[in-house]
């Protein structure tokens, strides 16, 4: 790598409009965590904290003693359909792995992004966290919302604000390598 | 030949369970730790040499810290060899399934085994047939220990292809990991098992993530370069490396049939053996 991670702080606001899919950025500052049972709660008794400039982290994260112990991210095409009221709300980031949907691109079109983490690297996350806080703890510890604050997390933006995916793009080259492939003799 | 104490087989066992189970959910075996190394230094996409980046930094820390690599610890799968001197009893298995609890509060491990039906977790990793316990004679008293993660695992297929498409093997394993995309935590490791019987084909592809990931065949090492065309890369955000190894093993099968498997795992090909000591 040649350039230098982008520094970006929560929460976010137009800086994030500028990023291109595949920059390295390190994200400092509060984030939510949040899988399936908390998107769904949120969306009935509403955001526990202010969504303006918000990053939710598709994370269930293992607490010990009030320490974040390994906290790697979660598979974000399930909560493909839960994330519109976010970011209608002011939610600008999203973090997880494997990439989201078309929809959820088109959401993000103009307002936020998707960063990826490296899926398995729950030690390292760990390293760069403090935890600061909790909200909907009876939903218990892998789907509970932990305010986490963040100390230059690396991240790669997966999903940019003009509509450049680099999962959609490995999809695009893969199927074409398939085709090639599958026409040999 | 006297058999040994059951009571002292028992502790033994469990306890190098325990020590297996611990071992392999922090560290990675140096064969495959050596090829995700080697594919860093040769990757070229900026992206992908990151996620390389976080994946080595990963393993270093939680090596130093003795904390699992990855929150999802898998399920256990376990291979025990038993020497002629050892008799295999119920008991055994009880032994297991006491070293993985012990593992699941002590290191500590996420608890994932649910009932299949009703989703309900039993808390401490083991359950209706889990441990799933494979039992071989062998020379030495050893108890092996695989986690198996749930993205990997379920990106896993059998087919049971023409018994004159043999030529069709290659494209199926390729097609595995072009519907998997990112989703097993790529880069990965293919076991595939050919041949045998509907089952065994599944279980030889399981067994071939034991063996050494840093030899390849020309067969196997063909069919990792055709999966790697694909360019799906780490974590599905494209790149040279999307498979860093595959691994073959085979068994005779009915004339009439080919059946094939391919156990998709993720870059944590983690595994560990100990012998039990009485």
């Amino acid at each position: 790598m040649t350039t230098s991670p982008v520094q970006l702080r929560t929460p976010l606001g137009d800086e994030v409009l500028q990023l291109r899919a595949g920059d390295h950025v390190e994200l400092s500052g509060i984030v939510y965590t949040a899988r399936d049972e908390a998107h769904l709660r949120m969306q009935k008794e509403g955001i526990p904290f202010d969504p303006k400039g918000a990053v939710i982290y598709h994370c269930g994260p293992v607490i010990k003693d009030n320490r974040v112990l390994a906290a790697g991210p979660t598979t974000s095409a399930r909560m493909n359909d839960l994330s519109d009221f976010l970011l209608d709300r002011g939610v600008r980031g999203l973090i997880g792995k494997g990439g989201m949907g078309a929809t959820v691109r088109e959401q993000l079109r103009c307002r936020g992004v998707y960063f990826a983490f490296t899926g398995g690297c729950a030690a390292l996350a760990a390293s760069h966290m403090t935890l600061e806080g909790v909200f909907f703890e009876d939903l218990g510890m892998a789907e509970a919302v932990w305010a986490i604050r963040l100390d230059r997390l690396p991240l790669v933006v997966g999903i940019d604000a003009r509509g450049n995916d680099i999962f959609e793009a490995a999809r695009k080259t893969a199927q074409t390598a398939f085709r090639h492939y599958s026409s040999r003799p | 030949m006297q058999s040994p104490d059951p009571a002292r087989i028992h502790a033994a066992l469990a306890d190098a369970t325990f020590q297996a189970y611990r071992e392999a959910a922090i560290g990675l075996p140096p064969d495959v730790l050596r090829m995700i190394e080697t594919a860093a230094a040769r990757e070229t996409s900026p992206v992908a040499r990151g996620e390389f980046g976080n994946i080595l930094k990963n393993v270093k820390l939680a090596e130093e810290l003795g904390v699992p690599l990855c929150q999802d610890t898998g399920v256990p799968v376990v291979y025990l060899t038993l020497p002629p001197d050892v008799t295999l009893t119920e008991d055994l298995y009880e032994a297991v399934a006491e070293g993985c609890r012990r593992a699941t509060r002590e290191v500590p491990l996420r608890p994932n085994v649910v009932d299949p039906l009703t989703r309900h977790n039993t808390g401490d990793n083991t359950g209706k047939g889990m441990p799933a316990i494979h039992v071989r004679p062998g020379n030495k008293f050893t108890v092996t220990i695989l986690p198996k993660g749930a993205g990997a695992e379920n990106s896993s297929r059998v087919a049971m292809l023409l018994p004159s498409h043999v030529y069709g093997i290659e494209g199926f394993v390729v097609e595995t990991m072009l519907y998997a995309e990112g989703k097993p935590c790529p880069p990965v490791f293919l076991g595939v098992g050919i041949g045998g019987t509907f089952d065994l084909a599944a279980s030889l592809a399981k067994e071939a993530l034991l063996l050494p990931v840093d030899t390849m065949t020309a067969f196997e090492q063909q069919i990792c370069d055709s999966v790697n065309k694909l360019g799906i890369g780490p974590m599905g955000q494209g790149g040279d490396t999307t498979a860093l190894a595959v691994k073959v093993k085979t068994a005779g099968c009915h004339t009439a049939s080919l059946p094939v498997a391919v156990n998709v795992q993720c870059w944590a090909n983690r595994h560990a053996t100990r012998e039990v000591q009485l």
